[in-house]
């Protein structure tokens, strides 16, 4: 598994092989707030990079999770069915997002440390 | 500090929360009684007929009175105090407005008299009509729509029906700003079109160069309230009109910023195709709660015969309904809600000419006062002057002191003050969102001003539960996770909120 990559829009996103899992960062749950409902994508779906996966809503508005690059679903989170408040509570672990299988690396992404001074 | 805006001084007996209706219900006790029946019983046999009671909550007359005024005294309202709610001029609604639509002759008429028997009520919408196409620079209007959203699908339906007709059919994009009111984009869906956001510059304009890049073949038209949302007056709008036009697209004017601009510019003269005007922000009609509004759609000539019908008529010295030829269809029953745009015709009538040239002028010019106040304690959104709202933020108060624009808006209630429009527009981080209006004082908007300064002292604090506001309201600060999460409409399913607790 590699190091986590974060992306301008917030999400962040590690690589396993050719698998990929999405979330979203610290900082965007806490911007966001308390999260009421997570739409997620159904299994074999596939999204061309930037394209939005899911949706997000949060009491005082709604966000989408962009794809980080060409990507086609393999797993979602169940759990936030249930639970979305998993991505407020650990938003880099228990509250991942989607998992998908990738044709080409598109490693884009910033280091915790160049997305810290982005955010900041 | 005292001011005619500022309603600290309400009072508050007790601080017991208000009885639910259904806990003050004992059974048999009744505000109305039936009158016997003096015709022959009927014994109707169906399906849908209910043996059972209905389970209504049973009071007194008194009880039932006592019970909505004390509900209507913890509300906040434009007459009890400051409301600078922005884009939602929350302005005063003159008494002699309610007087006129209260006159027998209006409010008893029934919408399917025979028009020849309701002369007058015609006429009033005639005249009506005439003074919104003048001061909106349009040729008809409708007075279906009920509400601005409304208006913006029914703009949006004659621009698809007008494009079908012309044999226009690769026409199905919608262009929205970034900045745009979210039932912009919404309507345009609904209506069938797809939508393509354009950016807003960093002047808060939006972005001429990147709409040229978004314009091509299928483009049916730009939705744009002028001045945007954030109060910034669109000043390249010739151009963006003839971007749109030159590509066989309708501009559609989102009249929610109206105010703004009455008596000083017109949408017809900056090239708009369709406009829908709020007369509950514009023209005074009350507004708020769900209320019934009115949120009339005019059109160029050239798009007559596409509005909701029926529309009036004048033919001689009487007035006729018309169905247009090529009509949507209706958007409300019968012909809107017409007590409302009575109102909005006394408030013309009682304005006069001079009034209503003045109109935008004197809101442009609170809102400016008003922001050059504020700016030495919240920092200004856009440098430019701004029209008839502005827009402030918090962000680097986020950052120092973890200040939102949730606790300036929630402590505002506080210091007897409505909260200004949070959080929007979306493209500016920590929003607050001020419209004066016209109708406040000087006074009132050097209170707000020194209030806020107070109140940011306040939250500095950093003993200060920035969650503890509002402290002196009847309600605190609600849960607003548990009901968006669990939604309870009905009295008695309190187990679920229990358990979610």
């Amino acid at each position: 598994m590699t190091e986590k990559k974060y992306l301008e829009t917030h999400e962040w996103y590690s690589v396993n092989d050719n698998e990929i899992t999405v979330g979203i960062s610290d900082f965007a749950q806490s911007e966001l707030g308390d999260i009421v409902f997570v739409t997620l994508p159904t299994v074999d779906e596939s999204f061309s990079k930037g394209e939005g996966m899911v949706e997000i809503e949060a009491t005082k508005t709604v966000a989408e999770v962009y794809a980080p690059m060409d990507i086609t679903i393999t797993e979602v989170n169940n759990k936030l069915d249930s639970e979305p408040e998993l991505i407020n509570g650990d938003p880099c672990g228990e509250g991942w997002i989607v998992k998908g299988s990738i044709k080409d690396l598109d490693d884009i992404g910033m280091s915790y440390q160049e997305y810290e001074s982005f955010i900041s | 500090m005292s001011s005619g805006g500022n309603a600290s001084s309400l009072p508050l007996v007790g601080g017991l929360p208000e009885p639910t209706i259904k806990e003050l219900s004992k059974p048999g006790r009744r505000s109305f009684n039936y009158p016997a029946l003096d015709v022959p019983e009927e014994n109707i046999e169906h399906e849908a007929i209910k043996t059972e009671k209905a389970p209504l909550p049973e009071v007194s007359e008194h009880d039932l009175v006592m019970h909505f005024s004390r509900l209507a005294h913890r509300n906040f309202a434009v007459d009890l105090g400051f409301y600078p709610l922005g884009s939602c001029t929350m302005k005063y609604n003159p008494r002699f407005a309610d007087w006129v639509a209260s006159l027998p002759g209006f409010s008893n008429t029934h919408p399917a008299t025979p028009s020849k028997f309701s002369q007058g009520s015609l006429e009033i919408l005639n005249v009506l009509e005439e003074y919104l196409i003048e001061i909106t620079g349009m040729d008809f209007a409708s007075f279906q729509p009920p509400a601005g959203a409304s208006g913006e699908l029914t703009g949006l339906l004659i621009i698809k029906r007008y494009l079908e007709n012309n044999g226009f059919d690769e026409k199905t994009n919608i262009i929205v700003p970034d900045s745009a009111h979210g039932t912009n984009p919404a309507s345009a869906k609904m209506a069938g079109f797809n939508v393509v956001e354009v950016a807003t510059d960093i002047n808060g304009l939006v972005d001429v160069n990147e709409l040229k890049t978004l314009v091509n073949e299928k483009t049916a038209g730009l939705m744009l309230t002028n001045p945007n949302t954030g109060g910034l007056f669109e000043e390249d709008i010739l151009e963006i009109s003839s971007i749109i036009h030159d590509a066989g697209g309708l501009l559609y004017y989102d009249g929610a910023n109206l105010n703004a601009i009455v008596g000083v510019s017109r949408p017809g003269d900056m090239g708009f195709d369709i406009v829908h005007s709020n007369l509950h922000k514009t023209f005074a009609t009350p507004h708020g709660g769900g209320g019934p509004g009115s949120g009339p759609v005019a059109v160029k000539e050239y798009l007559k015969e596409y509005l909701p019908g029926p529309i009036v008529k004048k033919v001689n010295d009487t007035y006729e309904w018309y169905q247009p030829q090529f009509s949507i269809g209706r958007m409300h029953g019968y012909h809107g809600n017409f007590l409302v745009a009575l109102r909005a015709l006394a408030y013309m009538k009682l304005l006069g000419k001079e009034g209503l040239d003045n109109l935008g002028s004197y809101a442009v010019l609170n809102a400016r006062y008003l922001a050059s106040v504020l700016s030495k304690t919240l920092p200004l959104a856009y440098a430019k002057p701004c029209m008839h709202e502005f827009v402030a933020t918090v962000k680097e108060l986020k950052k120092s002191h973890k200040i939102k624009a949730y606790d300036v808006g929630k402590a505002m209630l506080d210091k007897g003050f409505h909260s200004p429009t949070i959080y929007f527009p979306l493209i500016i981080e920590e929003a607050l969102m001020f419209e004066p209006t016209e109708t406040q004082s000087v006074d009132t908007l050097d209170d707000l001003a020194h209030s806020i300064s107070l109140i940011i002292e306040d939250l500095k604090d950093n003993n200060q539960n920035l969650s503890n506001y509002p402290k002196n309201l009847p309600v605190g600060r609600p849960n607003e996770l548990i009901p968006a999460k669990h939604l309870t409409v009905n009295w008695g399913d309190f187990e679920l909120l229990e358990i979610t607790e």
